[in-house]
């Protein structure tokens, strides 16, 4: 028994019925896992991950899923006709998931310890006392400090990486076999993704668990997974181990993902290379291969079905296309010719578009604390902030989540009022009148492409709204075409200004995001997280049209982010900051070859590059702890309560930038001292 | 450049078809519940138009000898829902009824719920120390039970008749409803004004009343239509209260309201179709405006278009 796969999976097929179709969301899937294994799951959204995962444990509604497979054999045991009885002995004690949003996947009205102690006491049959007691345990395990004190805690007191470990906690209680992780750390910074994948994969290997991991992110599964499956339109295209299918991917779909992924060992410059397209709607799949539309290798003979077969030489990795050695030798040429590929735009020195001059965004809160007491403070959401952006530049702004950089642009674009500091644009100072006169010069695209259109208005209706308002083109014909226009710049096409915003998928909404900025002729564009909500593929895209954009019409970027690949890939200037302030600013190029402050080393080590070789023997600092709570910052330094150089002194003096060379300046008073 | 969407130039040309205006069989075929709503509202709103025509008698007519109060007024062929204590033709009053209850119903609803959706975006929309007035001010408005509300209004202003409807009792019964429906839709326009859009939009320097009549208050169109709908009833109810206070619709002119109360309820044992029927047609109104409501929410919704 000890040889035979933990998990053997042929052939699992789910079908949804539908009220206006079937949907194979899972087609022909079969692969195997062995026990300690560490299984990577990869794809864009809706090509089938998630429900091969629920499926496994048989947790889709049986009113509309319907689930068929030649066997599911899990330790020996197949599961296929199992009932919901049997499958409830499995569930949570053989085998357990962890979900993504560790907001939601706890009960609010329990206490962490009544829902780490459940499946030991259903499971296990243990008594409330030996509960408690493992429990604590368990706690320990995944580093909560005071365990006993936080059992009777409930989960709206402990932050989203806290809640993970708490998960990842029930996940391990009853020693399962498996774990399927679906997502773990996409809700999570990536110091915090950094801590509870490392944490998922020492314990597991410690107790010999076997895990299936679902995510899109690459730099992931390379420094994480044995093996990847990668899925692509409910199918199977490729799979191996992870140190065969990043050295050797064999599927122009692979390749095309890790083309399409900026990577932050590689120097600046070039395209990404781009899927165009996107995924098949799976009520009409193409017949024959299912990427066969947005390949640009296939032929005729792609409207065969190609099946997952062995690569010469490796009975491990397995790819489904005829054209595999052939793909795996043009690499990523596919889809980038070498023409395409160009130097990074060069931006001239002049007078700066924009200067920010010590800015600050105080909030103040006040909530109850009793009956009748309630405490009151200051947020300091960006305290201190001068920065300059020029005339066709591209300053990206990173940080962890809550560090204050979408403060920085709302600040900026006067969304909220600034409370201190100077902004001055074009030479003109900003302040609550004026801005009504440069509005046209500055715009904005926002994260969430489901939510920055107005969903009762039709894409023309959006996009002409500003030109009608501000009577930049009075005629309504010119009006007409200007949106058309408009609309093939950014890769849509003109018919679509009928359209209502739900009817497009997320890359093309963010597409019309970026021509409403467009339509006034703006000088500046904030880009608060453009690409954060879109698939790899679609994000390489939006990132190719932003570039292309600022190369034909000068537009300056303020570029907010927190993926560091993107904001390398698209940046000339970086600021890095924390808790409200700058920590490290400069040119983007030294800053990622050369950090020099602590927070930004950090950080750069706990972004995965997707390359399991470099990513494996890179030397890291994992960050300790959680951003501190900005109602109460530390003194001195804001970064020395996470910093694995503080003394005392940086507890004491808050340091200012200083500047280290001509284009980097750095907040740290050791600066020197640590390079 | 990879700027196009290859995959999509096929579909282009097939998509490339304005997306079909949809018509009234697509309606109820998607909304059958709604179909009888609006059926029934119809079948009211004709009784109402063509009450003339349509009715036997003339409702202040008063027939003493077809009275309860001399053994009559049973359903029969003559007064086929019978008659009431003045021996006037149920049936008729009834069809004249309906005029008054729609014009008094839906105006007022729409007036009020109207009002107050503006007064309710814009209390959000601005926020602040704007926010915490008018919420404070539509907290002393819920405060008055809304009978009292609605006298305090008919006593300032001067009785006026215009095209048959009283503006006064229209005014009485709109007011009450402006601080309900503010409170709703502020709710709901909270969660809107912080969406991404309304920030574009006011980046792109457009003016507080264009954000707030073109990129809020359509978007809380759901509620809005639900409460419109909900009041319509409600309205219907409340004129009948006035009237009944001698504040709103006064004898002979009638009303179902009139005719739920007064004299009529003393016959309640012995004449029950005096009761029954008025209180069917204000049952039956208010059921049809409400099923309309909803079907008529998912309908605009164009995130559930077909």
């Amino acid at each position: 028994m000890t040889n035979s796969p933990l998990l053997d999976i042929s052939n699992l097929q789910v079908e949804f019925k539908l009220k206006n179709g079937v949907v194979r969301a899972v087609d022909n899937v079969s692969f195997q896992v062995d026990r300690g294994e560490f299984l990577a799951i990869v794809g864009e959204s809706g090509c089938g991950k998630s429900v091969t995962a629920l499926s496994i444990m048989k947790l889709l509604p049986k009113r509309v899923a319907e689930i068929k497979s030649d066997y599911v054999k899990f330790d020996g045991q197949d599961l296929t006709n199992f009932s919901e009885t049997e499958m409830r002995k499995i569930r949570g004690c053989r085998m357990s998931m962890i979900f993504q949003e560790p907001m939601t996947s706890l009960n609010p009205v329990l206490t962490i310890g009544d829902q780490l102690t459940e499946p030991l006491i259903t499971h296990l049959e243990m008594n409330a006392e030996e509960a408690t007691k493992r429990a604590v345990e368990l706690l320990n395990m995944v580093g909560i400090p005071e365990p006993q004190k936080r059992l009777s805690q409930y989960p709206h007191q402990f932050s989203g990486g806290m809640r993970q470990r708490v998960m990842i906690a029930i996940g391990l209680a009853c020693e399962p076999d498996l774990i399927i992780a679906d997502e773990p750390t996409t809700a999570l910074d990536v110091t915090i993704q950094a801590q509870i994948l490392e944490l998922l994969k020492d314990i597991c290997s410690r107790m010999g668990v076997a895990v299936i991991m679902i995510t899109h992110n690459l730099g992931v599964v390379a420094a994480y997974a044995d093996k990847v499956n990668v899925m692509y339109a409910a199918r199977i295209v490729e799979k191996g181990k992870a140190s065969e299918i990043f050295a050797s991917p064999s599927h122009p779909y692979t390749i095309g993902l890790l083309r399409s992924v900026p990577r932050m060992d590689k120097k600046r410059g070039g395209r990404l290379a781009t899927i165009d397209g996107l995924p098949p709607n799976l009520m009409a799949p193409p017949s024959g291969c299912r990427f066969q539309p947005r390949c640009p290798m296939s032929t005729d003979a792609c409207s065969e079905v190609p099946f997952l077969s062995n690569r010469k030489g490796s009975s491990k990795h397995s790819v489904a296309c005829f054209y595999s050695e052939d793909a795996l030798k043009k690499g990523s040429s596919i889809y980038v010719s070498d023409k395409e590929i160009f130097e990074p735009i060069n931006v001239k020195k002049q007078a700066p578009l924009l200067s920010v001059r010590s800015l600050k965004q105080h909030f103040g809160v006040s909530f109850r604390s009793g009956w009748l007491s309630s405490i009151s403070g200051t947020v300091k959401a960006v305290d201190d902030v001068s920065f300059d952006v020029y005339p066709g530049e591209t300053v990206g702004l990173v940080g962890e989540s809550g560090c204050g950089k979408t403060s920085v642009g709302r600040a900026i674009l006067h969304l909220n009022l600034p409370t201190g500091g100077q902004l001055e644009f074009n030479s003109k100072d900003l302040n609550e009148s004026s801005i009504a006169l440069v509005r046209q010069d500055m715009q904005v695209i926002f994260q969430d492409p489901f939510s920055s259109l107005n969903p009762r208005m039709t894409i023309g209706e959006i996009l002409e709204e500003p030109l009608k308002v501000h009577n930049i083109v009075t005629e309504t014909d010119a009006r007409f075409e200007r949106v058309g226009q408009l609309l093939t710049k950014v890769g849509l096409y003109a018919y679509m200004r009928d359209r209502y915003p739900h009817e497009l998928s997320g890359g093309q909404r963010q597409r019309v995001g970026i021509a409403r900025a467009l339509c006034m002729e703006p000088k500046l564009i904030i880009c608060d997280e453009p690409v954060s909500a879109l698939d790899v593929s679609v994000q390489a895209q939006i990132i190719n049209l932003l570039e292309d954009l600022q190369r034909e019409l000068g537009i300056a970027y303020l570029f907010i982010a927190h993926d560091l690949a993107v904001v390398k890939h698209i940046s000339h200037k970086v600021i890095v900051m924390y808790l409200g302030k700058i920590m490290e600013i400069g040119d983007g190029e030294t800053i990622y070859q050369e950090p020099k402050h602590p927070y930004t080393k950090a950080l750069l080590d706990a972004a995965p590059i997707p390359d399991p070789k470099i990513e494996r023997n890179r030397k890291k600092i994992i960050l300790k702890g959680e951003l501190p709570s900005p109602l109460n910052p530390p003194r001195g330094c804001v970064f020395s309560s996470r910093c694995n150089l503080a003394t005392d002194d940086c507890k004491e003096i808050i340091p200012k930038l200083i500047n280290f060379s001509k284009d980097q300046s750095v907040a740290c008073i050791k600066v020197e001292e640590v390079n | 450049m990879s700027e196009t969407i290859p995959n999509q130039s096929d579909n282009a040309k097939r998509e490339n078809i304005k997306p079909s205006r949809r018509n009234v069989f697509d309606f109820i075929r998607q909304q059958p519940l709604g179909s009888v709503g609006i059926v029934l509202i119809f079948v009211l709103m004709l009784g109402a138009i063509f009450a003339q025509q349509i009715a036997p008698f003339n409702p202040e007519d008063v027939d003493f000898e077809a009275s309860p109060a001399f053994g009559g007024g049973a359903p029969s062929l003559a007064h086929p829902l019978g008659a009431d204590a003045f021996g006037r033709d149920i049936l008729s009053r009834l069809i004249y009824g309906a005029r008054t209850a729609l014009s008094i119903g839906f105006l007022s609803a729409f007036f009020g719920c109207s009002i107050g959706a503006i007064i309710g975006t814009s209390s959000a929309f601005f926020g602040g120390r704007v926010d915490l007035l008018v919420q404070r001010f539509i907290d002393l408005m819920l405060s008055f039970p809304i009978i009292v509300l609605a006298i305090i209004v008919i006593a300032i202003f001067p009785k006026t008749v215009i095209f048959g409807v009283d503006v006064n009792v229209i005014v009485a019964i709109a007011i009450p409803f402006i601080p309900k429906t503010a409170r709703v839709i502020r709710s709901q326009a909270l969660a809107v004004v912080t969406l991404p859009y309304v920030d574009a939009a006011r980046t792109n320097g457009f003016s507080s009343v264009r954000i707030i009549f073109r990129h809020i208050l359509p978007n809380v169109t759901a509620p809005f239509l639900i409460l419109i709908t909900a009041f319509i009833g409600q309205a219907i109810l409340l004129e009948a209260s006035l009237s009944y206070l001698g504040l709103g619709v006064v004898e002979p002119t009638p009303s179902w309201g009139l005719m739920l109360s007064g004299v009529n309820t003393d016959y309640y044992r012995t004449a029950p179709w005096m009761i029954i029927y008025p209180g069917l047609a204000v049952s039956i109104a208010v059921f049809s405006f409400n099923l309309f409501g909803d079907s008529l929410r998912d309908w605009l919704d164009p995130k559930l278009k077909l």
